[in-house]
């Protein structure tokens, strides 16, 4: 009987659930996990460049800030700059995400917004006034991106098709686009790069290239905080995100929040692009925004859907990315070491929330009756 | 060249094409019939072509540079092994963060393909430097040719030769791949526990199968099938000649090559073979039609996207049991949930 | 041979979290040959226990004994090594697959894998049982009563000798509860050991030689059957002495108030759910609908509340306050609610489609109001005081307003749930299943407010699954089978075996809208 049973042991580690950690308790686990990516993304540099562990942060640090402390900006300001731009992107995927709407399209939504900024600039850059011809550039922009965002939303609230990969696939669609764009408009050079156009700049705020950017992504984010947290549109995507059929089964019209949601999500991605092309590039190509599209959906998840966490994040990535590109730079490495060094980290936080979310238990041995 | 023989030529060459995306949706076929939605294969793709591509660097330096020195079976194996050790190391990190960690598997994936790209360029653009040569970058023509042997009387058959049989053996590798995991997954004890973990994870553990283990062997295998992919893009497709992102999107081709199949192995042979052409029309069409603009020919770019959106589109309006995903897709599993 | 005891449990605890005690130094046994009933209410710990025997939960503390040895099951697996299989209360089964394949899963025998040959052992245990079942069709498209013969095929199947049932006859008519019972009687006089859960006392009564009962996760005592009462039972299982009766008034000042006319509807995949469906609800009255479930009875709640598109049919709601008569049918539930058609509906579904589970209690009853005023914004304030009303008034037993829902335990959400429902002062009220894992005194509390309702002139209509409550608590009960209207009967006068045989019934009556309709 029970002997032809091979005996199992009790299972050493034992895993629960838990419902019950504080936010602080939380947001220190969170924290510790950061900590202990960095310090290995700070190891494997060191191996990798044969400097000491405290030059690698050395070289990072003045690479993202520059000389700070003796009042040179220029690189905070850059800092800045790419910080509000990545968190920009992560603001326009927030509510498509808190509708479980998996925007992957940020990275073609912005591209495409980018796109309708450059057109205006080269088309009707001399035809208008300087304040209508911003105000179509913004305009342009933020509907290029909400169509982009449109598209997938109308598929996808009519027979669910899958919002993951069809919005990735956008993204290619509006790169290309950008691709014939460029080709087609300096075909005549061949240079296959379109030189910077001089009409149709956003202003530029207190002599400062960057000011406008980040003040515009400063108040998207209170915006959005608001919207997500005290509107009625906001509660809609919440429930339509939590349950669609709570939210169908309480008379919200599930499609219709899916398409305005993503609506907004689109343009707000094209502010983004808006930005870059109109305010900072005056040009355009298919690496404008970078990859920062992807990441910005990481941002968006670690910061939890909440706007200025999510600041915080993209600070944090900023500074990763950069710093790191700088370290690989100094030791004539490739670039692409940041993605490494910010992928450490964050597959980290990733991977702390289970310990957030769960305990695990060892098993003390303890003798039942037959002791 | 007349037509014919062109038509010949851009059919021959599509099959290559092809063929990374057929690996890369193979491995996520198989990934996804434990319930876990693999957004990392781009990823992975990468980190299997540059863990082949440093194999056989280092073997190709070792041996001096000099094609005679080195035994093909070890050009062969070296880069082979190289290629699946990598692929497998990144499947088990995901398999670690979605099915031990219980990690949310769409960032988890995003994540991991940010950083398998990132691995692949930084590598590709600093192996030369790291291991002191002086070499500008990487050119394995060599190793690429060991790879390339056509089979026998592949240039006496003529047409049926050039589309059938001038391919490099991973091209051939792959189709046997696919054809052995669908016979895996519909007729063998296996594949029916696989596809009960992925259908209802709970009832497979309550049928005493192992979880746990049969997801992490479906992810690591699936990865290491996709990471062939991209070894066989550089290996044969590219010569050998490793340049920075141009694998480029094909990993994201590959899983919605996976919906197209309908989570059929088979019918991702054929999916494979039809994108692939589409990728190539850009480098074809110039001789089939007048464009007009130089412009032009750069929308003929967009099409494997507008396929692949269409595809995605027809397939959603499908709405057949059989042709669902895996029903706990995307789910993590515990057993003790309340 | 020495009377072993095929299973003994002894001072099982088993926690969740920090604060959920499911088990507490629980101790049991079972022999061969014998039907063991674990009574208990809903929430007392019977599954949970029952679950570490089959591996599914590890205990925290405890042993377990399997003929006399002490054993450690920490997976299903090892669980089969003990010749133990429990059929679980939710299916487990992959619906894709065929009856043969989900009992041939996970099973390593020797040789190449063969389905024909496997078919053929089924048979035999079929035959050996007296079970009808084809094995090559598909688990989704099999009724419940089939899924659940395929379970207890798959138990045996893997030589189990302990069996389990958790809460079996629960979606099954009372005449497949009989046949159930047969086969049950018949492996227990094979030697097995059988251990069935359930918190229905005649079913106790019924089946078993012994019963144990636990009460809030504790073990309360073992009695054999032939020496034990219904009310001494009762007593064990609840802590006090307590009558198990519902009051029920006689229906006053009944007015036609819904009027439902040859609805017919189809599902996602184009097959008929509700076919020709027809009958009146009465303010003042509880109409109850029985039937197997999935025959259409969600269907039936959600196509009145607007989630359902009607390919036929008519809707009618006699508006009280204005002597109106609108047509609901394929409005939309907001402008159901915009006519002035005040609806409420408890769905079957609570945390999957009444409530948020993740959003606190505020924010579940804003749900229903939101909309409120022309601005863009929440307001919080009102949904707050309801929150507070319903927790004191309803007695919901929470950490506070702004606790998740999700939190709560199964009879405190549907407390929100109910209560949010009635809060608006509806017309008509529905509601689906809405005792169904709740312990005895939430159940009774959910029976009181229900004929509050009644009382107070709302037309409720209520989908149970229990016959003998639905036969105490209603007027009307309406029987429906495969989305259609079996039958009506009056709940005073019909029988359990009446309303079972409608159950089963698949022609419809001539004249089934208004064949109960002589009463009152």
């Amino acid at each position: 009987m029970a002997d032809m049973v091979k005996k199992t042991k009790e299972p050493l580690l034992h895993i629960a659930k838990r419902d019950d950690i504080t936010g602080l308790k939380a947001w220190l686990i969170r924290i510790a996990a950061i900590a202990i990516g960095l310090l290995l993304s700070g190891v494997i540099s060191a191996l990798l460049t044969g400097a000491s562990f405290f030059e690698v942060y050395e070289i990072m640090f003045t690479g993202v800030f520059g000389r700070i402390f003796e009042g040179k900006t220029t690189m905070l300001w850059r800092f800045l700059q790419q910080t509000a731009i990545l968190l920009c992107l992560a603001l326009g995927v927030t509510p498509a995400f808190k509708m479980r709407f998996w925007n992957c399209g940020a990275e073609g939504q912005a591209l495409i917004g980018g796109l309708a900024a450059m057109v205006c600039m080269m088309k009707i850059g001399n035809a208008v006034p300087y304040p209508v011809l911003l105000l179509i550039i913004v305009v342009a922009s933020l509907a290029a991106g909400a169509l982009w965002g449109l598209i997938p939303a109308l598929f996808h609230a009519q027979y669910r098709t899958n919002e993951t990969l069809f919005t990735l696939m956008m993204n290619y669609v509006a790169t290309q686009i950008v691709a014939y764009y460029v080709v087609y408009t300096t075909a005549g050079d061949g240079s296959g790069i379109i030189k910077p156009v001089a009409t149709g700049n956003l202003p530029v705020l207190l002599g400062e290239k960057y000011l406008l950017n980040v003040l515009v992504v400063l108040m998207l984010t209170v915006a959005v905080f608001i919207y997500l947290k005290y509107s009625k549109h906001g509660y809609e995507i919440a429930v339509v995100g939590e349950s669609q059929n709570t939210a169908r089964y309480v008379g919200i019209n599930v499609k219709k929040v899916i398409i305005r949601t993503m609506v907004i999500s689109g343009a707000v991605c094209a502010v983004a692009g808006m930005l870059m092309v109109a305010g900072t590039d005056h040009s355009i190509n298919t690496n404008t925004i970078g990859g920062q599209g992807f990441t910005a959906i990481m941002i968006s998840w670690l910061g939890q859907f909440n706007p200025f966490i999510m600041a915080a994040m993209s600070g944090l990535v900023t500074f990763l990315e950069t710093g790191a590109a700088k370290v690989a730079d100094s030791f004539f490495l490739n670039s692409s070491y940041a993605d490494i060094v910010s992928g450490i980290v964050i597959l980290f936080v990733v991977g702390c929330e289970f310990f957030i979310r769960y305990t695990v238990k060892f098993r003390h041995n303890k003798k039942g009756g037959n002791a | 060249m007349d037509m014919w023989n062109i038509f010949v030529a851009f059919i021959s060459s599509s099959i290559p094409l092809g063929i990374p995306l057929l690996y890369g949706s193979t491995g996520e076929i198989l990934t996804e019939k434990s319930g876990h939605l693999n957004l990392g294969i781009p990823g992975i793709m990468y980190v299997g072509a540059i863990s082949g591509v440093i194999g056989s660097f280092l073997y190709e330096m070792s041996c001096g540079n000099v094609k005679e020195n080195m035994v093909p079976a070890l050009a062969i194996l070296i880069p082979l092994l190289c290629c699946i050790i990598g692929s497998v190391l990144m499947g088990l990190i995901y398999s670690f963060l979605t099915v031990t960690l219980r990690a949310n598997q769409n960032v988890t994936g995003l994540a991991l393909t940010t950083f398998g790209i990132g691995i692949g360029n930084f590598f590709g653009g600093s192996l030369t430097k790291l291991v002191d040569t002086d070499l500008p970058n990487i050119i394995l023509t060599k190793t690429s040719d060991f790879f390339c042997v056509e089979l026998p009387f592949a240039d006496k058959l003529g047409w049926f030769g050039q589309i059938f049989l001038s391919h490099d053996f991973l091209t051939y590798t792959a189709i046997i791949i696919a054809l052995v995991v669908s016979f895996v997954l519909n007729r063998t004890r296996v594949g029916l526990n696989l596809r009960a973990v992925g259908e209802n994870p709970a009832t497979a553990d309550a049928a005493g199968i192992n979880v746990t283990r049969y997801k992490y062997l479906a992810t690591s295998i699936g990865s290491a099938i996709a990471g062939l992919g991209g070894l066989q893009y550089v290996m044969a497709y590219a010569s050998g000649v490793w340049s920075n992102n141009a694998f480029g999107d094909r990993g994201w081709m590959a899983i919605a090559l996976v919906i197209f199949a309908l989570w059929k192995p088979t019918m991702a042979i054929v999916g494979s073979f039809l994108f692939g052409a589409l990728c190539n029309v850009y480098n074809y069409v110039h001789h089939f039609f007048r464009l007009g603009h130089t412009a032009n020919r750069e929308l003929f770019n967009l099409l494997p996207y507008i396929v692949t959106l269409l595809v995605l589109i027809i397939t959603s309006m499908r709405k057949k049991r059989e042709h669902q995903p895996p029903q706990s897709l995307g789910l993590s599993y515990f057993r003790e949930e309340r | 041979m020495e009377k072993t005891p095929a299973i003994e449990l002894k001072n099982i605890t088993k926690t969740f979290g920090a604060k959920v005690i499911a088990n507490k130094n629980v101790c049991l046994t079972a022999n061969h040959g014998e039907i063991l009933s674990i009574l208990g209410e809903n929430g007392s710990g019977k599954t949970t226990l029952m679950n570490m025997i089959s591996g599914i939960y590890f205990p925290d503390e405890g042993q377990i004994f399997i003929n006399g040895e002490e054993v450690m099951i920490a997976s299903p697996k090892d669980a089969f090594a003990y010749k133990i299989g429990m059929i679980h209360q939710h299916f487990k089964l992959v619906d894709v697959f065929s009856a043969t394949e989900n009992i041939v899963l996970g099973l390593k025998e020797k040789g190449k894998f063969n389905l024909k040959a496997a078919e053929q052992k089924v048979e035999e245990i079929c035959h050996k049982y007296g079970f009808e079942v084809d094995l090559k069709k598909k688990i989704y498209t099999m009724s419940v009563s089939e899924k659940q013969t395929v379970e207890i095929i798959k138990v045996l199947y893997r030589g189990a000798d302990i069996l389990i049932l958790d809460e079996p006859t629960a979606v099954l008519t009372p005449q497949e509860t009989q046949k159930l019972f047969a086969v049950l009687r018949r492996m227990r006089d094979d030697g097995k050991c059988i251990i069935i859960i359930t918190h229905k006392l005649h079913e106790v009564l019924s089946l078993s030689d012994r019963v144990s009962v636990l009460r809030k996760g504790e073990y309360v005592g073992t009695v054999n059957t032939c020496e034990t009462t219904e009310s001494q039972l009762t007593e064990m299982m609840v802590g006090k002495k307590m009558e198990l009766n519902i009051d029920r008034s006689e229906p006053k000042n009944m007015e036609d108030r819904l009027e439902v006319q040859h609805i017919s509807c189809v599902n996602r995949q184009g097959a008929t759910v509700l076919d020709d469906v027809s009958f009146t609800a009465r303010s003042g009255e509880i109409l109850g609908i029985a039937g197997i479930a999935g025959s259409g009875q969600r269907e039936l709640l959600e196509a009145i509340a607007g989630l359902q598109y009607l390919t036929q049919g008519d809707i009618y709601y006699h508006n009280p306050k204005t002597g109106e008569t609108d047509d609901l049918r394929n409005k939309t539930p907001l402008q159901i609610r915009e006519l002035g058609v005040r609806l409420s509906f408890v769905p079957e579904d609570r945390l999957g489609m009444g409530l948020v589970g993740n959003m606190d209690i505020v924010d579940n009853m804003m749900l229903r109001s939101y909309r409120k005023g022309k601005s863009a914004f929440l307001e919080r304030k009102k949904p707050k005081d309801l929150a507070e009303k319903i927790i004191a008034d309803l007695e919901v037993v929470t950490p506070g307003a702004d606790t998740p829902v999700r939190r709560l335990s199964g009879g405190n959400v549907q407390k929100v749930l109910v209560g949010r429902e009635i809060a608006s002062s509806p017309t008509v009220l529905m509601a689906a299943y809405p005792v169904r894992g709740l312990d005895i005194n939430s159940s009774y509390l959910i029976y009181n407010l229900l004929n509050q309702q009644k009382e107070k002139g709302v037309a409720v209509i209520f989908v149970g699954e229990d016959l003998d409550v639905l036969l105490e608590l209603c007027d009307r009960i309406m029987v429906i089978g495969s989305g259609r209207i079996t039958g009506m009967v009056d709940a005073r006068t019909a029988t359990k075996e009446e309303i079972g045989l409608l159950m089963t019934k698949t022609a419809s009556v001539e004249e089934s809208a208004e064949g109960g309709s002589d009463n009152g």
